[in-house]
């Protein structure tokens, strides 16, 4: 009784035969690192979009310096690019951006967290399970909707309360903008909760400690970490919203801090210039590399800034 | 029982019942919150579909846009935004499920898959405005693509990549490694095992981000608008496909368009009030397109959760 071995076998097939395996196995060493190496570009690509964005942006940004100085854009109290008489300070755009972001968080975040928390600690099954798939069916709103809604119907109630409220407002774009991001903060901030161990939970009860003393005091600080990144995407995303602000709030540069004023944000210019038609290279077209330079530098700090905090308090278990 | 310890023992219970209140009140409070999203919804859309539904009608789908608000329709807009979509999803599905395959299949560790990690993670959180930038640099003028349909399909693919990758990467992980330890047993290839098990049966978790991705580009207007996509389009790109062989046409690709939210937009900023209802119907048909695909999105991913066997 001798079992044939594979090896026996293939001695015992003709050459050719052999041969036609071997050569169809390197074929087949050589079609697998093809395909190993066309996904690697395919993953690459993302490399070469941010690379591309920092490009362009320095690119035409340089250009745009050479003109203007760093100090005359950071310090200029206006924003007048397209005027005969023109300036290039960068502050009423931000002190836009800054207000009607702040107004938006002041919304998104309370309401975000108290969300997560409810959802999190609080609600039945049947809650949550109807309660998620909306919040995320209000984050997939277009943002132009939000931008209509908070012209439209936003700003006449706010002006049945504030009568000399203008039609265009910080203040409205900005507590609809606040609506738009409580999806991103609460489904993160949960997520988050969600993350802590049951036994933290089950330690504080048997402390005799509430249900909203074990959310707030223990589950709360346990996902801090969570949580900050969920407001720094907040803080993203009202940062670099455009269509709410180009709509609701009006393209007039305005150096002001009061909400209830009418001023452009950086991506409402940006909005502006490319409805125009400013030719390819002149000044005016660099404006807005310039300012989307700076919004993309804000987004980085705010992001390198969460990513500190992060560590600061990650908790491991 | 002393008295003392009766009135002590009373006091430990009107401090529970005091604390319970704290719990019945913050359930009151979450579920307000949750409230001041619902009405808001509510109120955007009863506003939008009130204001919008004497528009809504077959000639407001069929109509190109017009000086007279009462003639104008969405035809061109739903025609580009269809386009544009078209290329955006040939583009981004294959880039964005091959990155994910790579990066959970392929990927060594070493610092150049830590570089692509960052990366996906640092683009979902890029302002969209920014890619118009990069798109007005990059592909209207160094690439010369001009202001066309290919150009717009492109930046909203490049936008939508980090949800699909996302996406992918979860779908695949949650396959046991049992499925692949026996195809590698049965002397598959690691592509073999790839294309063979992995993506098909990663395939609902994929669609969900596709699905996804797609309604979120359908619905950007920011970088499209920053492209210079025009806003008053009264004609439709070269059909795709012609009477005459080769019976395709691609000069579509480098067509003029416009868009639904850049045709609501159009209409949302104009002083006339007509105008604006105009763009409560298209507001109406654009939130029906979004709302309708996430929904999808949303029942898939539920039924995935419900019929995973392993």
């Amino acid at each position: 009784m001798t079992s044939i071995s594979r090896v026996d076998r293939i001695a015992s097939l003709p050459e050719t035969i052999v041969s036609d395996r071997l050569a169809r196995r390197r074929l087949r060493h050589v079609q697998e690192r093809v395909i190993e190496f066309i996904l690697f570009l395919a993953a690459l690509v993302s490399v070469a979009t941010t690379v591309g964005i920092v490009l362009i942006l320095l690119k035409e940004s340089f250009d745009f310096f050479q003109v203007i100085s760093l100090w005359d854009f950071l310090t200029d109290t206006q924003w007048t690019p397209l005027f005969s008489d023109a300036h290039y300070g960068i502050a009423p755009l931000l002190s836009g951006t800054l207000v009607s972001s702040a107004v938006a968080l002041l919304v998104a975040i309370p309401l975000g967290t108290i969300i997560a928390i409810y959802l999190s600690e609080f609600a039945p099954f049947a809650v949550r399970e109807i309660a998620k798939p909306f919040l995320e069916l209000l984050g997939g709103i277009p943002t132009i909707v939000y931008g209509y809604f908070a012209l439209l119907f936003v700003t006449p109630v706010l002006q049945l309360i504030f009568p000399e409220l203008p039609g265009f407002n910080l203040l409205s774009a900005g507590l609809v903008m606040g609506i738009m991001i409580i999806p991103y903060v609460s489904s993160v901030s949960e997520d988050a909760m969600r993350a802590v161990p049951m036994a933290l939970r089950e330690g504080s009860y048997a402390m005799g400690a509430t249900r909203y003393q074990t959310a707030i005091r223990v589950v709360t600080p346990a996902a801090f970490s969570g949580i900050a990144a969920a407001y720094i995407l907040g803080i993203s995303r009202a940062v670099g919203e455009t269509m709410i602000l180009a709509v609701a709030a009006g393209m007039q540069p305005n150096l002001t801090w009061n909400p209830m004023e009418p001023a452009a944000t950086i991506t409402a210019y940006i909005v502006q210039v490319a409805l125009g038609d400013l030719p390819h290279g002149s000044i005016g077209y660099q404006t807005i590399f310039a300012a989307g330079l700076t919004l993309a530098l804000m987004t980085l700090l705010f992001n390198v800034l969460g990513h500190l905090l992060r560590k600061r308090y990650r908790q491991a278990y | 029982m002393s008295d003392a310890t009766a009135v002590k023992i009373q006091k430990i219970r009107e401090l529970i019942v005091r604390h319970k209140r704290w719990d019945v009140a913050f359930g009151i409070v979450g579920v307000l919150a949750l409230m001041i999203g619902v009405l808001t919804f509510v109120a955007l859309f009863l506003d939008m579909l009130i204001d919008g539904a004497p528009r809504l009608t077959w000639d407001f789908l069929t109509s190109f846009p017009s000086r007279k608000p009462d003639q104008a329709g969405i035809l061109s807009a739903w025609v580009g935004s269809t386009m544009v979509m078209l290329v955006t999803a040939v583009t981004a599905i294959p880039l964005g499920v091959g990155a994910g395959v790579y990066l959970e299949e392929y990927a060594p560790r070493n610092w150049m898959t830590d570089l692509i990690e960052i990366n996906v993670t640092n683009l979902a959180g890029v302002p969209s405005i920014v890619y118009g930038l990069l798109a007005l640099g990059l592909f209207v003028y160094q690439f010369g693509l001009g202001q066309s349909v290919l150009t717009a399909g492109l930046t909203l693919a490049l936008l939508i990549l980090p949800v699909i990758i996302v996406a992918t990467r979860e779908a695949i992980r949650s396959i046991p490694a049992a499925i692949r330890e026996g195809a590698y047993a049965l002397g598959a290839t690691k592509w073999q095992t790839t294309a063979h098990h992995i993506i098909p049966y990663s395939m609902a978790g994929i669609l969900t981000g596709v699905i996804i991705g797609l309604a979120r580009a359908i619905g950007e207007t920011a970088p499209i608008i920053t492209v210079g996509a025009l806003t008053f389009i009264a004609f439709l790109p070269e059909a795709p496909i012609t009477s005459e062989p080769p019976f395709v046409s691609f000069e579509w690709l480098m067509s003029g368009f416009t868009v639904m939210p850049i045709q609501m937009f159009n209409w949302t900023s104009r002083p006339e009030a007509a105008f604006q209802l105009n763009a409560a119907a298209a507001g109406v048909v654009l939130l029906i397109m979004t709302l309708s695909m996430n929904a999808l999105a949303i029942y898939i991913r539920y039924r995935l959760r419900k019929s995973i066997k392993w």
